[in-house]
């Protein structure tokens, strides 16, 4: 064959599958996942994607989402952000190129602040499932989320600590790089001490570290009642095995960032009988809730953690504003997504109150026999 | 008083990491005169083969003793390690050795990032902990914890740290070592194998990391980016201590491991690398080659 013949060949193929490629009516609505795939939150992204995907299909086999009369097919693009702040601007930015509607993610705050300033830049409405810090939406006409928000969070956690832990001095130790971390740490500081209380040690760590020692150290020599750590499930195992080598024996207890059932893989023995607080709780779901659950279970094998299922009402916001507006248009969904007043999703029900941030419960767990286990709820 | 005494045994426990990585960087310095920026990723890899063997080795029903399984663990690790960084030195840097030092430095790195994600994509990026094959029991001692795996990486990282000096001063093949550093160029003349004992000095030193890795592993938790940070500080450790020099990789290595637990427990830790560094910057500026180590003009001399 000479080369002639072989060039001809090749065009051809590229016109027909330039043809090939090109559908004749856009019947489908593209939503984009910001999830951390890879990085130190890996199963965090995991939930993210599987709740994504279920939501997804559950419309799909429903024969599409019906807006302003005619049925769309759903199609989703998951993107991965390392869990890396600017890897997650970058996926915002792909996204917005790529043409989604909506954007679900980023998860972690410390992900979701640059992807937020991204897609507000953009006019792409954007939904974070699971970031708590007040900064994600601030300001923000394009940003909602399906989660509380720390100051909320950061309250229930102080008032838990006074209340049911009877402390009267509390320690921290909080990851000061990662803004979710500081954010809680401080509003319970400060909430704690506004009641009357001490804290007696404030202690910080970078990202990525692994040996607490020095701090713990310092931590049980201030004898404080109990120790708050708002941290990640990645870490919080080795800080609580720790402190517990170094002879801790107050109640240890953190925030959302550890629901995820890995941390009783990481942690064993070590966390029986400590609390944390969160979104919802398996145990005294709703008969949606439970439909949820049962579905996630029975698609992937494992109960749903609160990332997965804020992530399933996310798309569930995402869906209900679509069809409000009534049109494939960003600007519209965004209006819609603005005007929903009350969502009941999986987690609970949402008040909306002209902001990003609904108005929600905070339920309180407590590790027992290897399960998270409902403890008490906690009312805005 | 406790307080302190508490603190050095924390800085005790993460030197004794430091300075068994330190050992890896500073014997390859020493023979290559190049930096194996990979070392840090060949420590994690040995963490990986310490959880695979460990968790194997729970699995059978043999019922092994703990002790009997941790010894395995090590071995396993030190010689699966060994093998791997003899393979990449084959590999990577062999073909490399006439080739500008620089060249060899950016393969490392290449190494090094292979690594990591070979592992991110065959095991994936959850952290994990190895088996607990050793009992925790927590002591308290006048108010000072201290705990059975505390005392264990205290120990064997002594006897090994004490096994390698001896090799490398004591027997024909450490001679050889010395020898090579000393000149490259002569030495294959007296009839020394060079290309044997680089390899062996490859071997020694990655599973010096090894025992570092399942110590750090049975202490700490392991996932696929473990080895960037520690390998970084293990690199400053061997720098501090004065490349090139073993004992001095020691000395660096709790002497990082001292000013990261004792940075922390007086300042803010956000000080702490600012700290370190610039304790290293000031060190070199008026000790360029590290504490113990020589200048390298004098052994060309």
């Amino acid at each position: 064959m000479d080369r002639k013949v072989l060039t001809m060949l090749l065009v051809l193929v590229l016109l027909v599958s330039f043809t090939a490629c090109k559908p004749a009516a856009p019947a489908e609505i593209k939503i984009g996942v910001n999830a951390e795939l890879t990085g130190g939150i890996p199963v965090v992204g995991a939930s993210c994607k599987n709740a994504a995907e279920m939501a997804v299909k559950e419309v799909n086999d429903a024969g599409g989402l019906e807006v302003g009369g005619k049925k769309y097919k759903i199609v989703l693009q998951v993107e991965d952000n390392e869990d890396k702040a600017e890897s997650a601007a970058a996926v915002a930015q792909k996204l917005n190129t790529a043409g989604v509607l909506v954007h679900i993610g980023a998860n972690a705050s410390r992900n979701a602040i640059p992807a937020s300033t991204v897609c507000e830049d953009a006019k792409l409405p954007m939904i974070s499932p699971w970031s708590t810090n007040p900064k994600t939406t601030a300001g923000k006409k394009y940003v909602f989320r399906a989660c509380f928000i720390d100051d909320f969070q950061g309250v229930v956690a102080a008032k838990f600590a006074i209340n049911d832990l009877k402390a009267n001095t509390a320690a921290v130790l909080y990851d000061v790089a990662s803004e979710y971390n500081k954010g809680i740490a401080e509003i319970f500081k400060k909430t704690f001490e506004e009641a009357g209380k001490k804290v007696v040690a404030f202690e910080t760590y970078t990202t990525g570290d692994k040996d607490f020692s020095a701090q713990l150290t310092k931590i049980k020599a201030s004898g404080a009642d109990v120790l708050f750590l708002p941290n990640y499930y990645s870490e919080v195992p080795l800080q609580v095995q720790q402190a517990h080598k170094l002879g801790y024996t107050g109640t240890i207890f953190g925030s959302d960032s550890w629901g995820n059932l890995e941390l009783i893989d990481l942690c064993g023995a070590d966390c029986e009988g400590l609390f944390f607080t969160t979104h919802y709780a398996p145990d005294i779901a709703t008969p949606k809730a439970q439909k949820f659950i049962q579905n996630y279970e029975k698609t992937y094998g494992k109960t749903p953690d609160d990332v997965a299922a804020l992530t399933y009402d996310a798309f569930g916001l995402a869906f209900q504003a679509i069809q409000t507006a009534g049109k494939i248009d960003r600007q519209a969904v965004r209006d819609a997504l603005a005007s929903i007043t009350r969502y009941e999703g999986v987690t609970g029900t949402m008040q909306f109150k002209g902001t990003g941030d609904p108005i929600k419960s905070a339920v309180i767990i407590q590790i027992k026999g290897g399960k998270f286990t409902y403890y008490t709820s906690a009312a805005p | 008083m406790q307080f302190i005494v508490q603190q050095i045994l924390n800085a005790l426990q993460l030197g004794s990491v430091y300075a068994l990585i330190a050992l890896g960087y500073t014997m390859v310095y020493g023979i290559l005169r190049m930096i194996n920026f990979a070392h840090g990723d060949i420590f994690m890899v040995s963490t990986y083969i310490g959880f695979f063997s460990a968790s194997f080795l729970l699995g059978r029903l043999l019922h092994l003793p703990g002790v009997i399984i941790f010894v395995l663990t090590l071995l396993v690790a030190m010689l699966g390690t060994a093998f791997l960084a003899v393979f990449i030195e084959r590999v990577a840097y062999k073909p490399l050795r006439q080739a500008p030092r620089i060249s060899a430095v950016i393969t490392a790195l290449g190494i090094g990032l292979v690594l990591e994600n070979t592992t991110l994509a065959t095991i994936g990026p959850e952290p994990r902990i190895l088996p607990q094959v050793i009992p925790v029991v927590n002591f308290s001692i006048g108010g000072v914890a201290i705990s059975t795996i505390q005392i264990v990486i205290l120990i064997i990282s002594a006897i090994v740290m004490f096994i390698l000096d001896t090799i490398v001063r004591k027997t024909m093949t450490g001679m050889a070592m010395r020898a090579i550093s000393f000149d490259k160029t002569v030495v294959p003349l007296m009839g020394v194998p060079v290309d044997r004992i680089i390899s062996i000095t490859f071997a020694l030193g990655s599973s010096m990391a090894a025992v570092g890795g399942i110590l750090y592993g049975i202490a700490y938790m392991i996932d696929p980016y473990m080895g960037i940070r520690i390998g970084w500080w293990a690199f400053i450790s061997a720098v501090v201590g004065g490349i090139g020099n073993i004992r001095g990789a020691m000395v660096g290595g709790y002497i990082l491991g001292f000013v990261e637990i004792f940075v922390a427990a007086f300042l803010p830790s956000t000080y702490r690398d600012f700290v370190a560094f610039a304790l290293l910057l000031i060190l070199l500026v008026f000790k360029p080659t590290g504490i113990l180590g020589m200048p390298v003009v004098q052994q060309k001399v």
